[in-house]
């Protein structure tokens, strides 16, 4: 029996949409991904690994991934907090905490770089209460994890902010009619309810995280060992002309958040299967 | 489990939704909320349900109290008041299966008091078997139909056995059909449980078919409470008989034992003193009765304007020799011996009146 890839539909343009969609990916978004990785290939082998593995990549590696993944889920906790408290409550001036979320969006990240290290430096307006008590933020891998958390927060807001809303008041009180306290009303129902888009906002978070670059390596002080970034290393193996090694740093990157990417939307799919009707 | 609410008010803004309201509901009785929307009727239920709290005093005192059985819970949090409530969406949990919807009353509760896995299981099953759909443990909300969501947030509300059985327009957003079939189950259902149940309703067939006594209420305050019977045939105020089924309204006059409306002059008993002078004439559809010629009994003449026979009854639409819009329902019967048709002159008697004086009071 033939497959039937193409269900009858009152709209017509199937093959026109198909067509231009792998078009489209193609050119802005497979093409350059294929030329990395053919680039990355021109170093053979052993010399590859041997650039990928290096102890001062690998260091940078576990930064990156580390920090990004501390980030997101302090953005899950209270990108949730700030997204209940924006679509359950009404207040004076909440139109301009709605905006701000944006912010980290809106501004160029080098400027959000500067302003984090005026911040958090020693002598900056955080910085100094916490040098005492023997916190230091700026130039340490504590830094870099202000900053990935700093970028990623719209995301969870933004995705959570929707779900919340379709979430019905009276959801709330079914579930205290039965006997639910308020902790268990929000472990058992309301985050399980919204969790789907709760791993979206996440997973925008964790990505975005990955990439970042501008707003980190002014707050990190790029200590090698210590406080170096991948894109970090990137930029400066481009600086030496050493396009293969750049491109090979960024061919591992691709691979393993494309894996860790993976894993999240397989967690997604289990997590929506009250929708599809399992 | 009786049910005493005593002086509720409620207001939202200048909106009066509750006026001192008293009501009893007797243990094991199935009672309906009966009134339009903004009635306050909800807002009673909410309340006796703890999700909506009554007005306190100008001093911010507790005014009233909510009576489960001589226990006043009016402080007490709907979480630890142990009632069931259905809401008209249903407000199943989405995310969880018929069964595990089922069971999170029990599975929430303190460990000292919650069952073990197997006793949840059997009592899930059990309820399951009781709202019929055995079958259907393993299914998500998202899979069941309207009528189907409903019986599982009855089973939901029936796990943790509350002590009252609270439904808010249980059936308000279902077919017809299939709304006629679950308020039939719900008798059925609650003669089986015998658990005191108030149930919020505009639909006053569902009211009267359901219900063993029916609190009829209006603009936050209670017009009548009775058993079905005695609210449909003996109304106490003009807002219950409008509310209670179509019915056509004449402007009279009672003067020395007779009324006039109309073109008519009927006796009208002296029993019934408080109402003299002016009064206002109330006649049931199916109370007009229609003949083609005059038989000497007093009558009024009238031309058909429209006739809708399909149904149980025939509905004639008609317009008196003064100008007046009346309708009738006569058996279908009947109907056939007539040859009524549009604009042939008929005369029309009503064979039972119900007067109300014109300031609001008093009736036969």
């Amino acid at each position: 029996m033939a497959i039937r890839i193409k269900q009858p539909s009152v709209l017509p343009g199937f093959g026109l949409t198909l067509g231009y969609t792998i078009f489209y990916l193609s050119v802005i978004v497979l093409i350059p991904l294929s030329a990395m990785f053919i680039r990355a290939g021109s170093l053979g082998l052993g010399e590859l690994w041997e650039v990928i593995t290096s102890p001062r990549v690998l260091a940078a590696y576990k930064l990156t991934f580390g920090a990004s993944l501390v980030g997101a889920l302090l953005n899950a906790v209270f990108g949730f907090l700030v997204a209940w408290v924006l679509v359950r409550y009404t207040f004076p001036g909440k139109r301009i905490v709605d905006a701000a979320v944006d912010l980290p969006f809106a501004m160029p990240t080098a400027v959000s770089g500067i302003a984090l290290v005026a911040v958090y430096s020693p002598s900056g307006w955080i910085g100094r209460y916490l040098e005492p008590l023997g916190i230091k933020a700026a130039y340490t891998p504590l830094g870099v994890t202000i900053a990935l958390t700093f970028i990623g927060l719209p995301f969870v807001v933004r995705t959570l902010q929707p779900a919340l809303e379709d979430l019905e008041a009276e959801v709330e009180e079914a579930a205290a009619s039965l006997g639910a306290t308020r902790w268990q009303t929000l472990r058992y129902v309301i985050i399980p309810t919204v969790l789907p888009a709760m791993l979206t906002g996440f997973t925008l978070a964790f990505a975005r995280a990955v990439g970042e670059y501008g707003s980190v390596v002014f707050i990190s002080g790029n200590l090698p060992m210590k406080t170096e970034i991948v894109p970090l290393l990137i930029i400066t193996k481009l600086e030496q002309y050493d396009y293969a090694g750049a491109t090979a740093l960024g061919a591992t990157m691709l691979v393993i958040s494309f894996a860790i990417l993976l894993t999240i939307n397989v967690l997604q799919w289990w997590s929506t299967r009250h929708k599809r009707g399992a | 489990m009786s049910i005493e609410v005593r002086n509720i008010s409620k207001r939202f803004g200048n909106f009066v939704a509750l006026d001192n309201i008293s009501l009893t509901v007797p243990t094991g009785k199935l009672i309906a909320l009966l009134g339009p929307s903004g009635s306050g009727k909800t807002t009673l239920l909410r309340i006796i349900a703890g999700l909506e709290q009554a007005d306190p005093d100008a001093n911010g005192q507790p005014v009233g109290s909510i009576l489960f059985h001589d226990e006043d819970v009016a402080r007490t949090h709907v979480r630890d008041r142990r009632v069931g409530f259905v809401f008209q969406h249903y407000v199943l949990f989405r995310h969880m299966t018929v069964f595990e919807n089922v069971a999170f009353g029990l599975r929430v509760l303190p460990r000292k008091q919650r069952p073990s896995r197997t006793e949840i299981a059997d009592r899930v099953h059990e309820l399951l078997r009781l709202v019929q759909l055995e079958g259907l443990a393993g299914r998500f909300p998202s899979q069941l139909s309207g009528g189907q969501r409903q019986r599982v947030a009855l089973a939901r509300a029936l796990a943790v056995k509350p002590r009252v059985l609270l439904l808010d327009e249980p059936f308000g957003a279902l077919d017809a059909k299939v709304r006629k079939e679950l308020r039939t189950w719900l008798r059925r259902l609650h003669d089986e449980l015998h658990i005191t149940s108030v149930f919020v309703t505009h639909d006053q067939d569902e009211a009267l078919e359901v219900a063993d006594e029916i609190v009829i209420m209006n603009q936050g305050r209670i017009e009548q409470v009775g058993t079905p019977d005695e609210v449909f045939h003996h109304p106490a105020t003009e807002f219950v008989m409008h509310f209670l089924g179509d019915v056509n309204t004449f402007h009279g006059r009672v003067n020395q034992g007779t009324i006039q409306f109309s073109d008519l002059e009927l006796p009208f008993p002296s029993d019934r003193q408080e109402i003299n002078g002016d009064a206002r004439v109330f006649v049931r559809p199916y109370d007009v009765t229609i003949d083609t010629k005059t038989n000497g009994l007093p009558a009024l003449e009238a031309k058909v304007v429209r006739v809708h026979s399909a149904g149980p009854l025939v509905r004639v639409e008609l317009l008196t020799k003064t100008n007046q819009h009346l309708t009738s329902e006569i058996s279908q019967e009947r109907f056939a011996t007539m040859n009524l048709e549009v604009n042939s002159t008929v005369y029309v008697r009503p064979r039972h009146i119900r007067v109300f004086a014109s300031n609001g009071t008093g009736s036969r």
